[in-house]
């Protein structure tokens, strides 16, 4: 009887002993979900940028996790598609021991298809180059990061670099810029800022969409043709980019007078235009190459260990391929700085990991230790301003590679269209003002009709309610 | 069949006619309802609920839609999404420019709106048949994307065309939670799928699909065509309205027209092909066999 007590007692003290440790090698992972997109028109993109930031989790995972924490990762196939998009989100949240970290969708569509839900989920959204622009004002969404550099801060960077090219920012009087855009909530992003430098600084813009997927455009360079611009704006995605560069040769226009998004410049864009992409600029809020401690690292301890994402290993160093490497470190830099607060060694959950973003400070010296100096800008992130940067390089192809031409370029702020009231700039300099004029400002029309005089406009009693409005408006935090 | 109506005696021209004439398909009927009405939003996870069911409920409303056109009334159409969108952007504008507007009115008036649409569009169906009909409606799906993203009146301007969907309030209660936005979405398409049997069992249904079995004799036997016709293309389109304001209002939130492209209009047109073409269920049994809604084992 005492024997069988004993025995008994043992097997509890095992099985609990057992499950603890369970329990503790569970609470060492971090998850991230990945809502990918590796078919579809747009694949090219989502399987470089996924590949490079698999890889660099992977390095991360090699070199013994962040403070011991490992990395996890599912992906969801989203095709670029919204619908899809907001399954992933629902499938990926509640992953992990302690939920998704961060949901980095990739898409400008899927980023406002979720943009309440994050808020009500508490799972902070990141997304690098793309996304809502106006969601950088960390006290209206509190939730959403568009890092390093969104639409509008890199289009007035576009212009800053014409005005530079053309001699000076005077020098852009009289001259035409013709703006070929996606006919796609991404595309439209930058019509308003266009219209306001397009006044300030006296140069005329001609808008032309072109209808998505974008690989017949004869009309729109025919316009192109027409208007004699002295620079194009280029602002395409996946098969509309090699598609333009090709109708720009056709109809003869100087492919260095094409001025480029990011979502423009990469190597899928210009090597299947062939020769005709010779001369072309993109900008980029990261560069190409693969000379990076970084990348060689990856190559070394990823790589030649078989644990590589990328089938097509000459992809490694290509700019999609480094961008994903910038989201890894984003993300795992956000983990680190959020660790230190909410302890080494810990799992974190999404509201911890939004206090990681917040507080995110890659700065020259950290870019040099990650092997990163000179392949993304430098990065600070404060509760007020949720971009960070703001920085992008000019890059032309020279029909074999991309070629950095220019230093980091500082956005424009002061002339965002949000600016027309000033607020960026003084979200910029950290000043506080009335919540219901920012909200006048800048959300009313997404849901009021104008002549309502913000109807919707929220109390701070709603925000500490944590009332979540429809249009993103998540609650003041001032 | 697994069973006939052998034995089922009517006493009356009511037991007749009622919506579910066999007892079989009465109790099988009921039980599927008591199961999506009280077992599933007690038993699903919020995944399945967000994530699966209340979008396959949506596209069962659109294919609905379609199978009353295509299915019954034998027009094929390639806009649906189009209509979707329609529905969509309309119930938006009604809910932001009316003050006090309640939401299942603003559901109804997005229908009648893409209804109006569809009835424009419908019009070619009065001389063209077939392959011509479907390049026509080809030209709604891609007019009305075009005009949805080109007037940025439709999206209240915003500066990317996007409309973000009202909070979702009927009498007070706001529907937040997954299980309460599933019952919402479950309600109306029940109630809608129910009026849809009812419809096609009816004279207007027989009426259908006698234009879509030949349309010469329909006329001969006295059946008017372009009344007909119109009629069906109007009921489709409000069905597919509904579809995309539920669509915009408890799935996605967020859309923009881009959103309903030509991809969602023929995904709905290989539902009603998978699942049955010219039968009610065939649009509930369409989504989870077609490429809709992905089920977390496959």
């Amino acid at each position: 009887m005492q024997l069988k007590a004993k025995l008994l007692l043992t097997a509890v003290a095992v099985a609990s002993t057992l499950t603890t440790s369970a329990a503790m090698a569970q609470a060492k992972e971090q998850f991230v979900g990945l809502p990918s997109y590796r078919v579809g028109a747009y694949a090219a993109g989502g399987s470089g940028i996924y590949g490079g930031w698999i890889d660099y989790m992977s390095l991360v995972n090699e070199q013994g996790g962040i403070n011991g924490v490992k990395l996890t990762w599912e992906e969801c196939e989203t095709e670029y598609n919204n619908a899809r998009g907001v399954e992933c989100y629902e499938r990926l949240k509640k992953k992990g021991a302690s939920g998704n970290s961060v949901f980095q969708p990739l898409s400008t569509g899927i980023t406002y298809s979720v943009l309440d839900k994050v808020a009500q989920d508490k799972i902070p959204m990141v997304t690098i180059g793309y996304g809502r622009t106006d969601a950088a004002d960390g006290r209206v969404f509190p939730w959403v990061f568009p890092m390093i550099t969104t639409y509008w801060s890199q289009n007035t960077a576009k212009i800053k670099f014409i005005g530079a090219k053309e001699g000076g920012m005077d020098k852009l009087k009289g001259k035409k810029i013709v703006n070929i855009y996606h006919d796609s909530a991404y595309g439209k992003e930058t019509i308003p800022v266009l219209d306001a430098q397009a006044k300030k600084y006296g140069f005329a813009v001609v808008h032309v969409p072109v209808a998505h997927p974008g690989n017949e455009q004869q009309s729109q360079w025919l316009k192109v043709r027409q208007e004699k611009p002295d620079w194009v704006i280029l602002r395409g995605w996946g098969v509309m980019n090699p598609t333009a560069i090709k109708a720009a040769a056709k109809t003869g226009f100087p492919r260095d007078k094409i001025v480029g998004v990011w979502w423009s410049g990469a190597e899928e864009d210009t090597i299947p235009a062939g020769e005709a992409a010779k001369g072309f600029i993109a900008a980029g809020f990261n560069v190409a190459g693969a000379n990076y401690p970084v990348i060689k690292e990856i190559q070394d301890k990823v790589y030649k260990k078989n644990k590589g994402n990328m089938e097509d290993k000459s992809r490694i160093g290509s700019v999609y391929y480094n961008r994903g490497v910038v989201h890894g470190i984003i993300t795992v830099e956000a983990i680190r700085t959020a660790q230190e607060k909410y302890g080494k060694g810990k799992a974190l959950t999404g509201e911890q990991m939004r206090w990681g973003f917040e507080n995110l400070n890659i700065d020259a010296k950290r870019l040099k230790e990650l092997g990163a100096e000179g392949f993304m800008p430098d990065l600070k992130v404060s509760c007020l301003d949720h971009e960070g940067s703001g920085k992008v390089k000019f890059q032309q192809w020279d029909g074999k590679q991309w070629k950095v031409i220019t230093d980091w370029i500082d956005a424009d702020q002061d002339h965002c269209p949000a600016d027309d009231r000033g607020i960026r700039s003084e979200v910029r300099q950290g000043k506080e003002h009335h919540p219901a004029r920012l909200f006048e400002g800048r959300l009313r029309p997404v849901n009021a009709a104008p002549w309502r005089g913000g109807i919707n406009t929220p109390t701070r009693a709603d925000a500490h309610e944590g009332a979540v409005q429809s249009g993103g408006y998540t609650g003041w935090r001032l | 069949m697994l069973y006939r109506e052998a034995g089922q005696f009517k006493a009356s021209y009511g037991a007749d006619q009622q919506i579910f004439p066999i007892r079989q398909d009465r109790i099988g009927i009921m039980i599927v309802l008591a199961i999506a009405f009280i077992a599933v939003p007690m038993l699903a996870s919020e995944y399945w609920l967000k994530g699966i069911l209340i979008q396959f409920l949506v596209f069962s409303c659109a294919a609905l839609g379609l199978n009353i056109l295509t299915g019954y009334a034998g027009q094929l159409s390639l806009g649906s999404a189009a209509f979707m969108a329609v529905g969509a952007f309309a119930s938006y504008n009604f809910m932001l420019r009316i003050d006090g507007m309640p939401l299942l009115v603003a559901f109804v008036l997005g229908g009648l709106a893409a209804a109006f649409v569809g009835i424009l569009f419908g019009l070619p169906s009065l001389r063209i048949k077939g392959f011509y009909l479907a390049v026509a409606t080809l030209a709604a799906q891609f007019f009305i994307v075009w005009l949805l993203t080109k007037v940025s009146w439709f999206s209240n301007d915003s500066s990317s065309g996007v409309i973000t969907a009202q909070e979702m309030v009927i009498f007070g209660y706001k529907f937040v939670t997954p299980e309460s936005k599933y019952l919402l979405v479950l309600s109306v398409v029940t109630a809608l799928a129910l009026m849809a049997k009812n419809m096609v069992r009816g004279s207007v249904g027989r009426a259908w699909m006698a234009v879509r079995d030949m349309d010469v004799a329909a006329e001969v036997i006295g059946i008017r065509i372009m009344h007909t016709k119109l009629l069906a293309f109007a009921v489709s389109s409000f069905y597919c309205g509904v579809a995309g304001a539920l669509y915009a209002y408890a799935y996605l939130g967020t859309v923009e027209p881009e959103g309903f492209n030509l991809d969602l209009s023929f995904k709905i047109l290989f539902m009603i092909i998978i699942g049955g073409v010219g039968s009610i269920s065939g649009a509930f049994l369409g989504p989870p066999s077609s490429s809709c809604c992905r089920f977390s084992w496959m």
